[in-house]
C-alpha cells in the first residue's frame, strides 16, 4: 500500500515535470491550441466537394426560345454562372484552357428545329478535366437540369420508375459533416505523435536523460511520465475540434460524448505508444520527428479522411488495418454522425488496444535496451 | 579577383560540408527519398475518388417478374454488388454496421403502381461519405434509368418509334477522358514533395543549426551569411530535384500520365517553386530556432495547405471566399494549377507565363528575407 502510494506519487512528480517541460515555452503553448482550431476552421470551409461555383460558357447558335429556356434553368440552379457567351466553336478551346471556364455547353443551330421534329437532338457539354471530380459532378447536375427541361416541354414520357434518395445522418449531402468529425481524430493526432517522439529524443539530445536514469524512477515510470502529458494533450485538442465542429459549423452530434471520448482515449494511448517507440530508436530530436514524419504521412492517407478506404484497391485496404486513424475516423463519424453505439462500434476498439500493448512495451523494451 | 576567388573556394568546401551532413543521417534520406517513394505508391494506387466497388442491400417485398427485373439491372453493373436482404430491419442493420453502402427498397405495391406508371423504389445512402454516396445514388438512377426506358420501349406504348426522348447530354471530358483521379493526383504530388523537401526538411534542418548553436559558430569562419545560404540551399535543392525525377519517372512509366505540355517548362517552373519552398523553410527556422515550432510550423503554414487549399485534392471554386483568399496567397496553388495544366492541358502560354511571374516574385521576396535575416542575426 505505501508502495503503491510511493509510485503514484514519483508517478505525480514526473507527470509534472513533464507537463512543465512542454507548455513552458509561451510558443510552444501557442503552437499546441492554435493551429488545431485554426486548421479546423480552414478545412471545415476548404475541403469539400460539394459543387458551389461552376463557371461555364455557352455556344448558343440556335438562340432559340427553347434554348434560352434551357439556359436559364442552368442559371436557376444558383451553382451555374455564366462566365462567357461565345460566338463560334473557335472559342471555346481558349475559354476551357484558360481554366475560366469549368464547362461549356455548345447548343446547335438545328436545337429548336430537331426538338419540335421529334428527331434526336443534342447538346454537347466541353468539360475541363483537370480536376475530374469537378468535372464529373458538374455533369451530372447538367443531366438533372436538363432532365427536368424535358419533362417541362413534355418532350419525354416521364419513366415509369423513378428513384426516391434519402441519405442517412447527412441529409444534405455536405462534405463538411464526413471532413470535421475525422478531423477531431487526425489533428490532434499528428501532434500528439510529435509530441511523444520529441519526449525522449529532447533529453538525449540534451543530455538530460542520463540524470533520469540516476534517479530512483524505474524506465517503466519514465515511459509512463512521458506518455501521460502528450495523452492528456490530444484529448483536449480533439475537444477543441469537437466544439468547433459542434457549435462553429453546427454539426449536429447525435452520438454519446462519453463512448466517443473513451475511444479516443484509446486511440490517443495507442498513438503515443507509437510516437514513444520512434522516440526510443531515434539519436536526436531531428532523426525523431523525420521518422515521425514518414510515419504519419501513410496513416493519414490512408485513413479516409479525404478520400474513402472502401475504394482503395484490395492490398491497400488490408494494409489500412494497421493503421489506427483509420479505425478512429470510422469511430468518430459513426458515433458522431451516426449516433452509433457500442454495439456497433466495438470492433473499432480492437486496433487501439493491439497497438497500444505492442508499442508501450516495445518502447519500454527499446529505452532499457538502448540504455544498457 | 581574389575576392571571387574566395568565393567559389569557400562556397565549395561548404557546399561538400552539407552534402556530407545531410547524406550521414539515415533520416534525412528517409524524406528526401523514401517518403515521395511512398507518396507515389500510394497516390498512384491507393487513394481514389473512384467508386468501383459498392454492395446494395436490397429488400424486396414485392417479388413480381418485374421487380426482380429491376435489381437484375442493378446486380449487373460491374460496379454494384446487390446483397439481398430479407426484411427491411435486416438492410437497416447491414446499413447500420457499414457491411452494405446503400439500401434499396421495392415496396410491395411496387408493380401495382407501375402497371399504374408511377412506381418507386426508395434508395437509402450513407451520408457519412457524402461523396460516396452521390456516386452510388448515380449509379443506381443509371441502371434504373436504362431499364425503365427499355421496357417503356419494349411495352411500345410510350413513345412512338422514330419520336426523340428530347434533348440528350453528349459530354466530352477534355484533358483526362477516361476520367481518372489518378491523371490529377499525380501532377499535384510533385508540388507536395517539393514542399515537403523544401520547407519542411530545411526548416528542421536549420532549425536544429539554430538551437545547436553550430550557425553562430560558423558565422566567426570569414564565410558570409550570403555563402551560409546558398551552400544550405544547394543539397537540398538536389534532393528537391530527384524528387522530381521520381514523379516524372513514375507517371510516364508506372501510371501512364501523359504529359502533354513542355518538359523543359516544367522543370523550370519546378526549379523556381523549390527556390520559394527553400525560402519559406529558411525564413521559419531563422524565425522559430527551435525544432520543434520549426517542424509543425512548416508542416502548419506549407505543408497542410499545400495539400488541402491548393486545388490538390479539392477544388479552389467550391470553397467561401475567404478560404479561397487564403489558397490565392500560397505559392503552391499557382505551381499546383501549372503542374495539372502542363500535364494533362500541354503548353498554355498565358498561364505559365503569369503563374511562373508570380513564382518568381514570391521566390525573390522569399530568399531576400532569408537574407535579412539571417545577416541581423550576426550583428
Amino acid at each position: 500500500m505505501r508502495d503503491l502510494f510511493a509510485f503514484l506519487r514519483h508517478l505525480g512528480n514526473l507527470c509534472h515535470k513533464e507537463f512543465l517541460a512542454v507548455i513552458k515555452d509561451p510558443a510552444t503553448r501557442v503552437v499546441l491550441i492554435v493551429p488545431p482550431i485554426l486548421q479546423a476552421l480552414l478545412f471545415g470551409y476548404g475541403a469539400t466537394y460539394d459543387l458551389t461555383n461552376v463557371p461555364y460558357a455557352v455556344l448558343d447558335q440556335s438562340r432559340s426560345g427553347y434554348s434560352t429556356q434551357l439556359l436559364a434553368r442552368l442559371d436557376g440552379t444558383g451553382v451555374f454562372h455564366r462566365v462567357a457567351t461565345l460566338d463560334s466553336p473557335r472559342d471555346i478551346a481558349p475559354a476551357v484552357d484558360s481554366g475560366s471556364a469549368l464547362l461549356v455547353i455548345h447548343i446547335a443551330s438545328d436545337f429548336e428545329r430537331t426538338l419540335q421534329g421529334g428527331l434526336p437532338t443534342e447538346v454537347q457539354v466541353i468539360l475541363d478535366g483537370r480536376n475530374s471530380t469537378t468535372a464529373s459532378s458538374a455533369a451530372g447536375q447538367i443531366r438533372t437540369v436538363v432532365a427536368a427541361f424535358n419533362a417541362s416541354i413534355g418532350q419525354a414520357a416521364p419513366l415509369p420508375v423513378s428513384v426516391v434518395t434519402r441519405a442517412w445522418y447527412n441529409p444534405n449531402l455536405e462534405t463538411r459533416w464526413n471532413i470535421l468529425p475525422g478531423l477531431i481524430a487526425s489533428l490532434s493526432m499528428m501532434q500528439t505523435m510529435m509530441l511523444a517522439a520529441l519526449a525522449v529524443a529532447r533529453e538525449r539530445e540534451q543530455g538530460t536523460f542520463d540524470q533520469l536514469l540516476v534517479t530512483p524512477y524505474t524506465p517503466l515510470m519514465i515511459m509512463i511520465g512521458k506518455a501521460l502529458p502528450a495523452i492528456a494533450i490530444g484529448l483536449i485538442q480533439s475537444g477543441m475540434i469537437l466544439l468547433v465542429a459542434l457549435f462553429w459549423f453546427a454539426v449536429p452530434m447525435a452520438g454519446s460524448v462519453f463512448l466517443l471520448f473513451a475511444g479516443l482515449t484509446l486511440f490517443t494511448i495507442a498513438i503515443v505508444g507509437m510516437g514513444l517507440s520512434v522516440s526510443a530508436v531515434s539519436a536526436n530530436m531531428q532523426q525523431a520527428m523525420l521518422y515521425t514524419f514518414v510515419l504519419l504521412m501513410p496513416l493519414v492517407l490512408l485513413s479516409g479522411l479525404a478520400t474513402p478506404v472502401q475504394n482503395m484497391p484490395e492490398g491497400f485496404q488490408i494494409a489500412t488495418f494497421l493503421n489506427p486513424l483509420r479505425f478512429a475516423i470510422d469511430l468518430v463519424r459513426r458515433v458522431y454522425l451516426e449516433g452509433a453505439g457500442l454495439a456497433l462500434v466495438w470492433k473499432d476498439f480492437i486496433p487501439f488496444i493491439c497497438i497500444a500493448a505492442v508499442s508501450l512495451p516495445l518502447a519500454a523494451w527499446l529505452f532499457r535496451n538502448r540504455l544498457a | 579577383m581574389m575576392g571571387t576567388h574566395g568565393f567559389w573556394r569557400r562556397l565549395i568546401s561548404l557546399t561538400r560540408k552539407e552534402f556530407r551532413q545531410l547524406l550521414r543521417d539515415r533520416s534525412n534520406l528517409m524524406i528526401g527519398i523514401g517518403l515521395p517513394i511512398v507518396l507515389i505508391l500510394i497516390f498512384g494506387f491507393g487513394l481514389s475518388l473512384d467508386v468501383k466497388q459498392a454492395s446494395i442491400a436490397v429488400t424486396m417485398q414485392d417479388r413480381s417478374p418485374q421487380a426482380r427485373e429491376v435489381v437484375n439491372a442493378i446486380s449487373q453493373s460491374t460496379y454494384m454488388t446487390v446483397v439481398p436482404a430479407e426484411s427491411l430491419a435486416e438492410a437497416t442493420l447491414k446499413l447500420d454496421r457499414h457491411e452494405v453502402d446503400a439500401l434499396l427498397l421495392v415496396q410491395n405495391d411496387f408493380s401495382r403502381n407501375l402497371s399504374a406508371g408511377h412506381a418507386q423504389v426508395q434508395l437509402i445512402t450513407q451520408g457519412g461519405d457524402p461523396s460516396r454516396a452521390l456516386v452510388i445514388q448515380g449509379y443506381i438512377e443509371g441502371a434504373i434509368g436504362t431499364w425503365s426506358q427499355k421496357a417503356a420501349d419494349r411495352a411500345g406504348n410510350v413513345r412512338v418509334r422514330g419520336t426523340s426522348t428530347g434533348v440528350m447530354v453528349t459530354e466530352r471530358m477534355w484533358f483526362n477522358a477516361a476520367n481518372d483521379s489518378t491523371w490529377y493526383l499525380v501532377p499535384g504530388l510533385i508540388v507536395l514533395i517539393m514542399t515537403l523537401v523544401g520547407t519542411f526538411l530545411t526548416a528542421l534542418v536549420m532549425a536544429r543549426e539554430w538551437e545547436r548553436g553550430t550557425l553562430e559558430a560558423l558565422f566567426v569562419t570569414p564565410v558570409r551569411p550570403v555563402e551560409i545560404l546558398v551552400a544550405k540551399i544547394i543539397p537540398y535543392f538536389c534532393v528537391g530535384m530527384l524528387g522530381l525525377f521520381l514523379c516524372l519517372v513514375a507517371a510516364r512509366l508506372l501510371f501512364n500520365v501523359p504529359l502533354h505540355g513542355s518538359l523543359l517548362v516544367l522543370i523550370v517552373a519546378s526549379m523556381i517553386y523549390m527556390f520559394v519552398s527553400l525560402g519559406i523553410g529558411l525564413l521559419i527556422s531563422a524565425g522559430t530556432k527551435s525544432q520543434f515550432l520549426a517542424s509543425q510550423l512548416a508542416i502548419l503554414a506549407s505543408f497542410l495547405p499545400a495539400m488541402m487549399l491548393s486545388g490538390f485534392v479539392f477544388d479552389l471554386r467550391n470553397v467561401p471566399t475567404a478560404v479561397q483568399i487564403v489558397g490565392q496567397m500560397l505559392p503552391a496553388t499557382y505551381f499546383m494549377q501549372l503542374a495539372k495544366s502542363l500535364f494533362l492541358a500541354g503548353n498554355q502560354w498565358p498561364l505559365i507565363v503569369k503563374n511562373c511571374t508570380i513564382l518568381l516574385a514570391y521566390a525573390i521576396v522569399v530568399l531576400g528575407a532569408a537574407r535579412i535575416v539571417t545577416r541581423k542575426k550576426l550583428d
